[in-house]
C-alpha cells in the first residue's frame, strides 16, 4: 500500500459517494425539497454563503465562550477537590446527577433564568454544562495519576502541599487535561448547537437556527448548506485540538 | 561495630491481605553497604519502606539517626518526572528543602557529572536509556548527601552489562561518600558483589534466614568474582536462601 493512497483514501470514498449520490438523484429525479443532489447543495451553500457564515461564527463563538467557561470552572473545581478524598466522595453522586441529565430537560430553566431576550447566554450556559465533565473528569483523574513512587519521594523529601501540587500533580495531569479538552472543544459545539435548538429562538441567530428556518421552509438544500458547515467546523475544531495536544505532549514528553 | 545509622527493632508489617514482613530485625552501620536477599513478596520492599520511614511499623520499633534529606531511595524504576529535564530532576530533593532554583541546578549538574552524565543534563526521560535513567535516578539520590542510601532492586529491569556498569558506578558514588547502602536484590551473586554483608530473608513473612560476611575490599578489585572469597559468600548464601525456604515449607 503506497503511501500516497494511503492519504489520499478518505477524500476518495467522499467523492465516490458524493457521485453515487448525484447518480442516483438525477436517475431516479428525486425532488428537491426530498432529497437535494450535491450540486444543489454546493449552489444553495454559495448564494447563502455570507448568511452561513455569519451564523457559523456566532455558534462558534458561543461554543468557544462555553468551553473557556467550563474549562475555568472545571479546572477550579478538580483542584479544590482533589485536596481531599472526602470532598471528592461529597461532590461525586452530584457531578454524575447533573452529568446524567439530559441538557434538553435543562434548557427550558436555562432560558427563562437566561432571560427570554438572552437566549445566547441560555445557549452558553447549556453548551458549558456539557463541556463541563470531560475537563472535570480529565483533571481529577490527572492530578490523582501520579507515579505512587513519586509521591513516595516527595513524602520522603517532606514536599510542602503547594510544591507537591505545581511540581508533581499538576504535571502529571497534564496528558489527561489535554484529552478532557479535546473531547470538551467538540462537546461544546455539539452543545451549543443541541441549545440553540432548544431555546427556540432567532435571537441567537446561530447556525442551529438557520438550519431550522430552512428546514421548516422545506428548503432542503440550505439545510443541508448549514448542516455542511456545521460538519466542517467540527471537523476543523477537532483536527485544531488534536495538532494542539499532540505539540504540547512533544514538549511535556521531550520527544 | 561502628555506630548504628538505622536499626529495625523485632518490626513487624501486617496489610489487610496479611502479615506482610517480621518479626524482623537489621542494623545499618555508618558506611557500611547491606544486601537484602529473599523470595518475591518476603517483605523486602516492606524492610526499605521502614527504613526510609515512608511507613510504620504495626509492631517493633524503627530507629533512625539521619534526618530528612540524609536518608535516599532508589526505585526499581528510575522514577523520574517525564516532563522534567535530567538536571531537573536530579535538583528536585534540594529545591523542595527550599535551595534556590539556580544553586540547586549547579549542585544537580555536578550530581550528574558523578554518574558519567555531564552531557545530557537537558535530556528529558523519554530521550534516555534505561540505565542512563538509572544514573540520573542515582544522582539524584546522591545529590542530597546522604548518609543513607536504599536501593530497592534498583538494576532488575537491566540487562547483564549495564548492570554491572551501574553495580561499578554504585561502588564509585560510594567510595566518594561513604553513605551507608542497602541494595535489595534478587541475585545472589550479585548480592555479594555489591554488599560486605548480605541478609537473607525467609519467605513471606519475612524474617532472618541467615547472614553472611563478605570479605575482600569494597569496591571489588578486578577479577573478584573468581576467586574463592566470592564463591564460599555465594554457596554461603545460597545455602541460607535454601534454608529459608525448606522453614517456610515445613
Amino acid at each position: 500500500m503506497s503511501r500516497l493512497a494511503y492519504q489520499l483514501a478518505p477524500a476518495a470514498l467522499i467523492v465516490i459517494l458524493l457521485a453515487i449520490w448525484e447518480a442516483v438523484c438525477r436517475l431516479l429525479a428525486v425532488p428537491v425539497f426530498l432529497l437535494p443532489a450535491p450540486s444543489d447543495i454546493a449552489v444553495a451553500a454559495w448564494q447563502n454563503a455570507p448568511m452561513l457564515i455569519d451564523a457559523a461564527l456566532n455558534t462558534l463563538s458561543m461554543a468557544i465562550l462555553a468551553f473557556v467557561l467550563a474549562s475555568a470552572i472545571a479546572f477550579a473545581v478538580a483542584l479544590l477537590i482533589s485536596t481531599h478524598p472526602l470532598a471528592e466522595r461529597a461532590v461525586q453522586p452530584l457531578a454524575v446527577g447533573l452529568q446524567v441529565t439530559p441538557i434538553m430537560a435543562v434548557a427550558p430553566l436555562a432560558v427563562i433564568w437566561a432571560g427570554l431576550d438572552h437566549p445566547g447566554r441560555a445557549v452558553v450556559g447549556l453548551a458549558a454544562i456539557v463541556a463541563f465533565f470531560p475537563i472535570f473528569s480529565g483533571a481529577l483523574t490527572g492530578l490523582k495519576s501520579a507515579d505512587p513512587d513519586l509521591e513516595r519521594l516527595f513524602d520522603l523529601y517532606g514536599a510542602r502541599p503547594l510544591d507537591r501540587l505545581f511540581r508533581l500533580r499538576l504535571p502529571s495531569a497534564v496528558p489527561f487535561i489535554l484529552e478532557g479538552l479535546k473531547v470538551a472543544a467538540g462537546l461544546a459545539l455539539i452543545g451549543a448547537v443541541v441549545a440553540e435548538f432548544v431555546a427556540r429562538s432567532g435571537l441567537s441567530r446561530g447556525l442551529a437556527w438557520r438550519l431550522m428556518e430552512a428546514s421548516n421552509r422545506l428548503e432542503t438544500a440550505k439545510t443541508f448548506a448549514a448542516l455542511l458547515v456545521l460538519v466542517l467546523m467540527g471537523v476543523g475544531l477537532n483536527a485544531l485540538m488534536q495538532v494542539g495536544e499532540r505539540a504540547v505532549l512533544r514538549w511535556w514528553r521531550g520527544r | 561495630m561502628t555506630t548504628a545509622l538505622a536499626e529495625l527493632d523485632a518490626v513487624e508489617v501486617d496489610y489487610p491481605r496479611g502479615p506482610a514482613l517480621g518479626p524482623f530485625s537489621l542494623t545499618v552501620a555508618a558506611g557500611e553497604i547491606v544486601a537484602l536477599v529473599g523470595p518475591s513478596g518476603c517483605g523486602k520492599s516492606t524492610a526499605m519502606r521502614l527504613l526510609a520511614g515512608l511507613e510504620a511499623p504495626t509492631r517493633g520499633a524503627v530507629h533512625r539517626a539521619s534526618a530528612r534529606g540524609e536518608t535516599a531511595v532508589v526505585f526499581q524504576a528510575p522514577t523520574l518526572m517525564p516532563w522534567a529535564s535530567a538536571r531537573a530532576n536530579v535538583a528536585l530533593p534540594l529545591e523542595l528543602a527550599g535551595m534556590h532554583g539556580r544553586t540547586a541546578r549547579a549542585h544537580a549538574d555536578a550530581a550528574l557529572a558523578r554518574v558519567k552524565l555531564a552531557r545530557v543534563e537537558a535530556a528529558k526521560p523519554a530521550q534516555l536509556s534505561g540505565g542512563m535513567a538509572m544514573r540520573v535516578s542515582l544522582a539524584r539520590a546522591m545529590v542530597t548527601d546522604p548518609k543513607l542510601l536504599l536501593l530497592d532492586e534498583p538494576f532488575a529491569a537491566l540487562d547483564e552489562i549495564t548492570r554491572r556498569a551501574l553495580g561499578e558506578d554504585v561502588h564509585g558514588l560510594w567510595a566518594a561518600s561513604r553513605a551507608a547502602i542497602v541494595f535489595v536484590t534478587h541475585n545472589v551473586e550479585e548480592a555479594c558483589y555489591m554488599a560486605g554483608r548480605v541478609v537473607v530473608m525467609t519467605p513471606g513473612p519475612g524474617r532472618l534466614a541467615g547472614e553472611t560476611v563478605v570479605e575482600g575490599p569494597l569496591p571489588r578489585p578486578l577479577g573478584f568474582r573468581t576467586t574463592a572469597v566470592f564463591r564460599e559468600a555465594c554457596e554461603h548464601v545460597s545455602a541460607n536462601l535454601a534454608r529459608g525456604m525448606q522453614g517456610a515449607a515445613a
